[in-house]
């Protein structure tokens, strides 16, 4: 609340930008979504994949959802298509494809 | 209120410790060192209650001293030339994160050739690092204003680093009477600290990364609270009136005989009490003239400068630094107040006393007399081989 009073004393209008740049809304880097720059695209092939989840494990950020202990497909939102899923796949599930628009 | 004879770093010492910051980071370096050595007297002896951080650099002192402020306590540090230098990068962090930390520098030249002797090079060196700048010329002005940066830093108009800057020794390490006020009084002058945003208890993150698209808007935000900042320093020089009844000037210029002065002499810290002396004596004399001691360097009162100087006809700037390969800074300055101003006065500048070389009653009343009949600007040196 403080920082909107202030935000609009110094702005001198409503701004979206706080003061300082403090972020007091914890959690909302979701919503800069950082896949935009991939180059080659990871490609998860269902039938080979055994839910071993080491790719879950491997994925440096948190491209790879999951639920009940079993890994769902990619999400591209975030993934930057660094091939270390690919690699450490001990099964050859993983498919890396050039990104082509 | 108990006036004693104090060294100047005594007297910003006995500030700092009225004005109650819970931690001070902080390097020794000459001239700046008898200020951390009071201060650690007073926390040593049991008289402040305050934790003091001794870094390993004065770029873990201003990095630790955001830290502190960060968590929502009131900060304080103290540095010099080489330690100011050192710091530089992290200045900018402390004002882009809008962060309200107090520090004094006592002014030193910078190396090479080494030099631990007066000049204001290194604090015109941090002149773009968004910090408020205000300079002192007595040990009185430095334990008041080192007061009123508390309030100014932490006014929420403004949030943002102030920086009070006392001359090296020429200042620092001189003994002058000084009124040392009450705790109570200063209590009342400057409130509890009131963070606008902390660390310490609601979840947040501070100093994140700006993308080009609202980076700006950060940057315009910071210029506006130093331009809103004039008014501030304003406000809080004429309370600072009330309470403890002495102020200067505005705040931010500090008039001298000015009023109907026709060459008005300006200068920045201990240097206006040698030009007292000169105006008096040329007074008698029955010339024109005066002085506007400038208090405030960033954010830069023009406005005020050109009403104050409405009847000069000639202008000296004397300049304890130079930016190479151009001017004084605070002539740079003076000439650009006065290009949309009506009045045209000639504006002289003069370069003096880098690195502790002598400015002397003599070289005043010669600037003085030069600008007297001078009929285009002068630029000088004022240094003999």
């Amino acid at each position: 609340m403080v920082i909107k009073k202030i935000k609009k004393k110094i702005a001198g209008k409503k701004s979206r930008l706080s003061v300082g740049a403090v972020i007091q809304d914890p959690g909302n880097s979701v919503e800069n979504k950082t896949g935009g720059w991939r180059a080659l695209r990871p490609v998860w092939n269902k039938d080979k994949c055994t839910q071993c989840m080491l790719c879950w494990m491997y994925c440096p950020d948190g491209a790879i959802p999951q639920k009940n202990g079993k890994r769902l497909d990619f999400n591209y939102d975030y993934c930057k298509g660094c091939g270390i899923c690919a690699r450490e796949c001990p099964f050859q599930a993983i498919e890396m494809k050039k990104e082509e628009k | 209120m108990v006036k004693k004879v104090t060294e100047a770093s005594q007297a910003v010492a006995e500030a700092v410790k009225l004005c109650r910051p819970k931690v001070i980071p902080v390097y020794p370096i000459t001239p700046q060192t008898h200020i951390p050595e009071r201060i650690s007297d007073f926390v040593d002896n049991g008289e402040f209650d305050c934790e003091m951080i001794y870094v390993e650099s004065e770029h873990s002192a201003i990095s630790a001293a955001i830290g502190s402020s960060a968590s929502g306590v009131r900060t304080y540090t103290a540095t010099a030339s080489q330690g100011l230098a050192l710091m530089h990068e992290i200045l900018h962090v402390v004002s882009g994160m809008r962060l309200p930390i107090v520090m004094n520098v006592a002014n030193r030249a910078l190396s090479a050739p080494i030099n631990i002797w007066n000049d204001h090079q290194d604090s015109m060196n941090a002149r773009d690092t968004s910090w408020i700048q205000l300079y002192v010329e007595s040990a009185q002005e430095a334990l008041d204003t080192t007061i009123m940066a508390f309030r100014i830093a932490e006014d929420h108009d403004v949030l943002l680093p102030v920086m009070v800057c006392l001359d090296g020794f020429t200042l620092s390490h001189v003994y002058e009477p000084v009124d040392v006020p009450e705790q109570k009084t200063v209590d009342k002058y400057l409130p509890k600290f009131k963070p606008a945003f902390s660390l310490d208890g609601k979840t947040s993150t501070m100093g994140p990364i700006g993308y080009p698209g609202d980076f700006m808007g950060f940057k315009k935000q910071q210029h506006e609270a130093m331009l809103a900042s004039l008014d501030v320093i304003k406000k809080a020089n004429a309370e600072f009136k009330k309470v403890f009844k002495r102020s200067y000037g505005d705040g931010l210029i500090e008039p001298y005989r000015l009023d109907d002065a026709e060459h008005v002499f300006v200068g920045a810290g201990t240097i206006c009490g040698t030009a007292r002396t000169v105006i008096d004596k040329l007074r008698n004399e029955g010339h024109k003239v005066g002085m506007l001691k400038l208090k405030a360097f960033r954010p830069f009162p023009e406005d005020a400068i050109v009403k104050a100087c409405k009847a000069a006809k000639s202008i000296i700037v004397f300049d304890r630094s130079v930016s190479f390969g151009f001017k004084g800074p605070i002539f740079a300055e003076f000439e650009s107040a006065f290009y949309e101003a009506s009045q045209k006065p000639l504006l002289h500048s003069f370069i003096a006393g880098l690195g502790g070389y002598d400015v002397t009653l003599d070289h005043i009343e010669d600037a003085f007399r030069s600008a007297m009949t001078a009929d285009k600007p002068i630029s000088r040196w004022l240094y003999k081989e």
